[in-house]
């Protein structure tokens, strides 16, 4: 008797475990909405990333489709390359798609939208998306205001 | 004019001396050190290939992992939830100063999957469990009773020390999860009950940021390579203590301080080379 509520109460605590592993990974991991599943990467050159981050969220029509996964230098055109990842079930995104930095609230953190065009043909694996739109950087645009005012008075 | 030479010469030497024994103090700690070092290892791999054997019969792991699963979960859960409403406290009054408090879930989990879960559980699984491994394991040897086994032809590493080992090993992991999620309830009774925190914020915050491979699979990851080290350091003191009452509870000493520090410092370790890159 002694043997069997020992082997309850360890039948009970090894449950309870794999039931907080599971709550981990489905209510606070992101397990349930398909995590970091199949995707497939495509690139993009920007000339300026501004503040983007590795992990950024890629969002199209403001839903998540995808993640950046890694940001490096061009080193012979001088600018930015970034490779992204979009979840597989995204297959049918036009190979005009363009792809801009844009900024989550007034000092919110970076992330990319993409906007569809119209071409037939989709991104695949390894594609290269070439319309793109750089982030905006603060000190230019005060720059550009400061010296359109100064063009103006003249 | 002999005499004060002599006299000159000697209090020269003492300082000398003093030196000479203090290398000699370095170098048997030193050599002692090395020696504990390799034995602690050999012995892990005798425990690791008779455990492999162990895993058949598995009715003695059971009754270990009673002891050392099922009577520490309550410590485990109550300094879980404690460990999460304090991080729901703080948490919220640093982050509603930059109006981020809808971040607070996901603060709280990060810190908990991929930290405090794996950390705090294997400090207090080495205060709770790998003490009583070590004293009990000591003085099973201070008793003779492990002599006795050997003499009947019974193999105490397989029937004594492998079960411990692997109960611990399993028992671990399975408690830093639930330090995990308790903590994360613990945080959301605070942060939404008290604070008034959204209550759908505090979870989309925390599956928008917490990343399943990345944080929670390593953490757990993090959690077995404590439970190897904290009970293989257990089993060893226990084994290797000197079989007197005094030995044992120096030896039970020793595996609280050792084990804890080993813990920390292969967490940093582990943080490096798991977070670096991210």
């Amino acid at each position: 008797m002694q043997g069997k509520i020992i082997e309850i109460w360890v039948g009970v605590f090894v449950l309870a475990g794999l039931l907080a592993l599971a709550m981990l990974a489905f209510k606070v991991g992101n397990l349930a909405n398909g995590g970091s599943g199949d995707s497939f990467r495509v690139i993009a050159h920007f000339d300026n990333i501004g503040g983007l981050n590795i992990k950024a969220p890629v969002t199209m029509a403001g839903v998540r489709v995808g993640r950046v996964s890694a940001i490096n230098v061009d080193r012979e055109r001088y600018n930015a390359v970034v490779e992204i990842d979009i979840e597989a079930q995204y297959d049918n995104l036009p190979k005009d798609t363009i792809a801009s930095i844009l900024t989550a609230g007034l000092l919110g953190s970076q992330y990319i939208g993409l906007e569809p065009g119209g071409d037939e043909k989709f991104l695949a694996e390894g594609d290269q998306i070439s319309f793109t739109q750089s982030a905006i950087v603060l000190e230019h645009l005060i720059g550009q205001l400061l010296f359109g005012k100064a063009s103006g008075d003249n | 004019m002999e005499s004060t030479n002599a006299c000159a010469r000697a209090s020269a030497g003492i300082p000398n001396l003093i030196m000479i024994e203090m290398l000699r103090a370095l170098g048997a700690w030193v050599i002692l050190f090395v020696n504990r070092l390799g034995r602690a290892g050999v012995f892990l791999w005798v425990i690791v290939v008779s455990a492999a054997a162990r895993l058949r019969r598995f009715g003695l792991v059971v009754q270990q992992l009673f002891a050392v699963g099922v009577l520490t979960l309550l410590i485990i859960l109550v300094a879980g939830l404690f460990v999460g409403m304090v991080l729901g406290l703080q948490g919220y009054y640093t982050l509603v100063d930059f109006g981020a408090e809808s971040s607070l879930g996901l603060a709280v989990a990060l810190m908990l999957t991929r930290e405090l879960g794996p950390v705090l559980s294997a400090l207090l699984f080495a205060g709770r469990a790998g003490s009583a491994l070590t004293a009990e394991i000591g003085l099973m040897k201070a008793t003779e009773q492990l002599a006795a086994m050997e003499m009947m032809a019974v193999d105490p590493i397989s029937h004594v020390v492998a079960p411990r080992f692997v109960a611990g090993v399993i028992a671990l992991p399975l408690l830093a999860a639930m330090f995990t999620a308790i903590g994360v309830l613990g945080g959301y009774i605070v942060g939404v009950g008290q604070l008034g925190v959204d209550s759908g914020v505090y979870w989309s915050a925390m599956q928008e940021g917490v990343d399943f491979y990345d944080d929670i699979l390593n953490g757990v990851i993090k959690s077995v390579v404590f439970g190897i080290v904290v009970t293989w350091i257990a089993v060893f003191e226990g084994y290797d203590a000197e079989p007197t009452s005094r030995g044992v509870s120096r030896a039970t000493t020793r595996t609280v301080v050792t084990a804890s520090l080993a813990v920390l410092g292969l967490d940093f370790l582990l943080t490096a080379l798991m977070f670096g890159e991210v």
